[in-house]
């Protein structure tokens, strides 16, 4: 570096000192004379400087020669090559100064700015590849959308691009097709004839015209009818729908009756035109009567009537029950007679008959209802009622003889009924305690348990609804009028604690025994602290009271617990009682949050219990091989003998220790199955982050033993599809919906533009 | 009397025709078809047995050549078709269904480097060591003409890939004059070959036993770096759908990459094959050729046990079921170690082993290096990062 510089520096002052020379040079001439050994020497080195560099040398030759010349006059040679032109004399004429050129000049040269050298060639090039890579890659980025979804494809089925089909439209095969054989020349006549269409197969000209027979204003008003049509249609339904929708009787009834009248005018108009026709139709209207009648379900061919058919022979009533059918049976097909006398009684039959058939009903539903239990209870209590024979119930039991046969006629409520039973048995059975001392046996007779149970029973209940009950039947005997239906609702409502707590009192002993206790000291309160207690039980409010105090309770002691177990630990620590202290404090702090925090659940004593049971659990069983009445005697309640169950109880060998013995914070099970684990995944597969993930893929069954067909195809679907024989030829812009707009655009790169070997260079060494 | 039968509308059983199939009525509930997870395993248990049973892969072997093949090239148009050069200078042409030689061209002096057919089909090229480009037809001559080239290039040096043995590779785009962007790696690269159904990916065969997948828009490191082979990476071809890849290795073996993994899903092998130079995949993906050093070029099944010829829908929806169950159940240990084993030839083998002891010697030392050093001072470059020195813009 500095040899360079050195080097350069000596360059220029050659180069000022041949600037300079032209000037010397004359000066050293006019010394020739003086000193000509100076001047010698001085030439000899100017020569031999100016020899270090060739080209500067000749030209100081030649000055020197043209110095000598001029250097007479003493006038420096300055600008000697130059040729002298006018216009140089001319210029001292000029008033401009030539500073002014000058002063231009320079100010041009600094308003020019300095042109940067070029880039050298490797560098532009680089910059070009960076370019070209950079916009080549963003091209190529617009295809990331394909490929993704390509990727995410649930199924991709190749060749890619849909294949056109090779047919050809039948006109283009048409076109260049001649008929030549004679049938085709004459079919070809005919079609031409008919001027049927060869070449484009859409409509004959017959077809155009009688599309186009009718005219648009036929059209719309042939739309404009049926527009009507259908409105009216659909107004016409939704009027019967209406009317269909209407539940009162009342306006059913009238209707029917408006339609009768009707009915009956025009058959006396018709009377009178015609007889002969009007008889006709008169039988006919009793022959449908007839079928009507034949087909009614009083016949004993029921399914219901069969059973009580079979259990006729053992049972009275069921007899009875058939009887009454029968009966109702030829009431009804008497009627048939009666009622085909006029046409006005058979709107009021009618009505009847809908009647009748409901109260059949509701007599079969007492027979064999939902609630067996009352039916008996009320039996029994009737035959109670007949042993008991006192005369002062006599005119009672006539009543409620005769409230029933008003049952029978007239459609009462089941629930009426039963109220007015219990009530009749309670003051009976007030009676009766009234006439205990008077009649013992028949008391004892009564107290049978199982009846006692049931009185108590009815008691309760008809207290309870007694006073709801009383209001509601004077309503009842006031307004007789109301409505079956209104009267019927009810009644379920108030049925339902009755069963309920039938169903309650099965389901508890120990409360039966309670109940016969108490049934024994005080037969006057009976009811009441039963209904008590049993309501205590069924209702929720009540009832956890008791034992949310026995938790806290229970919740208490065991934080105690807690607290001294953890104490010994802490005292046995060997620390100065002043940190103790202090300690001691803090650690009362802690406990009371650790108490705060958990003062819900116990923890450490629930993991003893679940260490516990698991380690029993873990434990060999003892097996018994004991067979009850093998060698002694067997039966119901005997046991085989204390000797042979210790003869043939074959205990377990006591496994090894547990791992856990010493460990008294941990559960170490000791379940695994090594056989099982050499069939199980060991570590969680890659694609899946978490366990339960992975299980529920192994657990959902693909099989078509497990799915449907439609859902095994789904299931079982092959994420790459390729037909055999069928060319995939690799994607393209035009495939994905993409157009090259423009070459610069390079949609597609080019498939293995180069094949890069290493054949190449060994044919370079070769 | 009423008499109750069973009334059946017929409508709902009988078979309107005899082709129809019988249909079974079958109740799914599942109470009435337990254990679903152990018969499904023993069924994907049986169906990877199976597959291993069946397979065999290779179909034909087509020897006609006279030295080893070179290289080889797919007509575009017919599946069929199939080119191939030696290095003695002959090309030959090759029906694949009659399984014979079509046609025979002395086409060069010395090696037949490289051949292409045209887009249509109806001409191909070849490069020869005589420093020759010639263009064929593909149809024969005609009756007593004689075999000769369309045109004929002399060429003074090769086009392309003068850059393979300084580790390199360059991307160009033809259409400008101007390379893009080159990569340089641990060693040679011998093939490249792009992804037909990924435009910006390519598969580079390396001679360090490895494949690089590079996506061309992030040279500095490879998507996946494909390791199994046990010696030079020769040739890899893309599988026309893009799912899967095949690379030939001086080995003797090929193997089948997916494209996602680092690891072969299959090799192939035969006692008689010897290093094998060049590998395509056929165009219709079922089926793999290659051209190895003894003359001989084989056929494979791209997929081992596959079943060749028309199925039936029954058999479709077999196999397409016990796929899903192999599938499924494919990371079980047992099904695992069934459907992964191989069996190979010694010299593959031991050298398997060798390599990874070797491997694994090498990733010891650089975890002690790590271990023993400050920390962060000797950085852990991960495997893909390893083998790609530089990118050159």
């Amino acid at each position: 570096m500095n040899v360079n510089q050195v080097a350069e520096n000596l360059a220029l002052s050659h180069q000022e000192q041949l600037v300079d020379l032209p000037k010397n040079y004359p000066l050293s001439e006019n010394e020739d004379e003086g000193d000509s050994d100076g001047e010698r020497k001085h030439q000899k080195l100017l020569e031999a400087i100016i020899s270090l560099d060739g080209k500067n040398r000749r030209k100081l030759a030649e000055r020197s020669e043209a110095s000598l010349k001029v250097s007479e006059f003493s006038v420096s040679s300055e600008g000697s090559g130059e040729k002298l032109g006018l216009a140089d004399l001319l210029e001292p004429v000029k008033t401009s100064s030539s500073l002014a050129t000058v002063k231009k000049q320079l100010n041009r040269v600094k308003s020019k700015k300095v042109v940067e050298l070029p880039l050298n060639k490797e560098k532009i090039e680089q910059i070009h590849r960076e370019v070209a890579f950079s916009k080549t890659s963003q091209v190529l980025s617009k295809w990331d959308p394909i490929i993704l979804k390509n990727q995410q494809a649930e199924q991709l089925v190749f060749p890619l691009g849909k294949e056109q089909p090779a047919i050809a439209p039948i006109e283009h095969a048409l076109s260049g097709w001649k008929a030549r054989t004679p049938l085709e020349q004459e079919i070809f006549n005919l079609l031409h004839k008919n001027k049927q269409p060869v070449t484009d197969p859409l409509l004959t000209p017959m077809e155009k015209a009688s599309l186009q027979a009718m005219s648009l204003e036929e059209a719309k008003m042939h739309r404009a009818e049926l527009q009507r049509a259908r409105a009216l249609q659909s107004y016409y339904e939704a009027k019967a729908r209406k009317e269909k929708k209407i539940k009162s009787k009342k306006y059913h009834k009238v209707v029917k009756k408006g339609k009768a009248k009707k009915a009956l005018k025009e058959f006396e108009q018709l009377q009178k035109v015609n007889p002969t026709v009007a008889l006709e139709e008169m039988e006919k209207i009793e022959n449908a009567r007839m079928m009507e009648r034949m087909s009614l379900k009083h016949q004993n061919s029921g399914k219901w009537a069969k059973s009580k058919a079979i259990m006729a022979k053992y049972d009275l009533e069921a007899r009875q029950a058939m009887q009454e059918q029968l009966a109702k049976n030829k009431e009804l097909t008497q009627k048939l007679q009666v009622a085909s006398e006029s046409e006005e009684e058979e709107g009021g039959t009618e009505v009847e008959e809908l009647l009748v058939p409901h109260v059949a009903n509701e007599v079969q539903m007492n027979v064999d209802g939902p609630n067996p239990w009352m039916f008996r209870s009320c039996t029994s209590d009737t035959k109670e009622a007949a042993t008991q024979e006192d005369p002062e119930q006599v005119p009672e039991l006539a009543a409620h003889e005769v409230s029933a046969s008003e049952a029978e006629e007239r459609p009462v409520a089941e629930e009426e009924i039963l109220l007015r039973e219990f009530e009749e048995r309670q003051s009976l059975r007030k009676r009766s305690e009234l006439n205990q001392d008077a009649e013992p046996a028949s008391s004892q007779e009564t107290k049978d348990s199982s009846s006692q149970e049931v009185l108590s029973e009815l008691r309760a209940l008809s207290q309870k609804l007694k006073e709801k009950h009383q209001s509601r039947k004077q309503k009842a005997s006031s307004e007789g009028t109301v409505p079956q239906v209104q009267r019927e609702e009810p009644a379920p409502e108030e049925a339902e604690p009755l069963l309920l707590q039938r169903s309650e009192r099965v389901q508890t002993l120990e409360e039966l025994e309670e109940l016969g206790k108490e049934d024994c000291f005080q037969n006057k309160e009976l009811p009441r602290p039963v209904l008590e207690g049993q309501q205590s039980e069924r209702t929720p409010n009540n009832r956890p009271d008791a034992p949310k105090e026995k938790k806290e309770k229970e919740q208490l002691i065991n934080l105690q617990n807690f607290l001294t177990t953890q104490s010994p630990s802490v005292r046995s620590l060997a620390v100065p009682t002043i940190i103790e202290e202090l300690e001691d404090e803090e650690e009362r702090d802690q406990r009371q949050m650790i108490k705060e925090a958990f003062a819900g659940d116990d923890v450490i004593r629930d993991f003893l219990k679940e260490k516990r049971e698991a380690v029993e659990a873990s434990k060999p069983k003892d097996v018994d091989l004991t067979l009850p009445g093998w060698g002694e005697w067997g039966g119901v309640g005997l046991k085989p003998s204390a000797k042979k169950r210790r003869q043939f109880l074959i205990k377990a060998p006591e496994g090894p220790p547990r791992k856990d013995k010493n460990l008294p914070n941990v559960i170490i099970s000791e379940k695994r199955n090594i056989h099982a684990a050499a069939h199980q995944v060991q570590v969680l597969p890659y694609p899946f982050t978490h366990h339960r993930q992975f299980e529920r893929t192994i657990q959902t069954p693909i099989g078509s033993t497990w799915n449907t067909q439609r859902a095994f195809q789904k299931l079982t679907t092959p994420k790459v599809v390729t037909k055999p024989g069928h060319i995939i030829k690799p994607i393209k812009a035009e495939d994905v919906g993409y157009q090259s707009s423009s070459r610069s655009d390079l949609p597609v790169i080019q498939r293995n533009p180069k094949r890069i070997t290493t054949r190449h260079n060994k044919e370079e060494k070769l | 009397m009423k008499v109750k039968m069973l009334s059946r509308n017929p409508d709902n059983y009988v078979r309107e025709t005899k082709l129809d199939l019988q249909r079974v009525p079958r109740n799914y509930d599942p109470a009435l078809h337990p254990f679903e997870v152990p018969r499904e395993y023993i069924r994907a248990l049986n169906a990877t047995k199976l597959e291993r049973v069946f397979a065999k892969p290779f179909l034909a072997s087509l020897d006609g050549h006279r030295d080893g093949v070179n290289c080889l090239a797919k007509h575009p148009e017919k599946l069929a078709t199939v080119l191939s050069g030696a290095c003695d200078g002959e090309v030959r042409i090759w029906n694949l269904t009659q399984r014979n030689c079509i046609r025979t061209i002395q086409a060069h002096e010395g090696f037949v480097r490289g051949i292409c057919t045209r887009f249509c089909g109806t001409s191909f090229f070849t490069v020869g060591d005589d420093k020759t480009v010639k263009q064929w037809k593909m149809d024969g001559p005609g009756y007593g003409d004689e075999e000769e080239p369309l045109h004929t290039i002399l060429g003074k040096t090769f086009l392309l890939g003068s850059c393979a043995s300084d580790r390199n590779i360059v991307l160009y785009d033809m259409r400008q004059a101007t390379p893009l962007k080159k990569v340089i790696l641990d060693m040679r690269t011998n093939t490249i070959c792009w992804n037909p159904m990924e435009a910006f990916i390519f598969t580079a065969a390396n001679e360090d036993y490895n494949l690089y997948t590079f996506d061309m828009r992030a040279l500095d490191t490879p998507v996946m770096v494909h390791m199994d082979h046990v010696s030079a990476v020769l040739d890899v071809d893309y599988s026309p759908t893009g799912k899967e890849f095949v690379s030939a290795s001086f080995d003797k073996s090929i193997r089948i990459f997916p494209v996602d993994k680092s690891r072969s899903r299959e090799v192939y092998h035969t006692k008689r094959m010897q290093h094998v130079i060049c590998v395509k995949w056929t165009s219709d993906s079922k089926y793999i050729m290659c051209g190895s050093d003894e003359m001989n070029i084989r056929l494979w099944k791209a997929n081992a046990s596959e079943k060749l010829g028309v199925l039936t829908s029954r058999e479709k929806a077999a196999k397409d079921y016990n796929q899903k169950l192999k599938e499924k159940f494919q990371h079980y240990p047992h099904i695992k170690r069934i459907a992964r084993h191989r069996h190979l030839p010694k010299s593959i083998y031991s050298q398997i082993q060798e390599q990874r002891i070797m491997k694994e010697a090498r990733r010891r030392k650089e975890v002690n290096r790590i271990k023993h050093s400050k920390p962060g001072s000797v950085p852990l470059v991960s495997e893909k990062k390893k083998h790609v020195v530089a990118v050159v813009k």
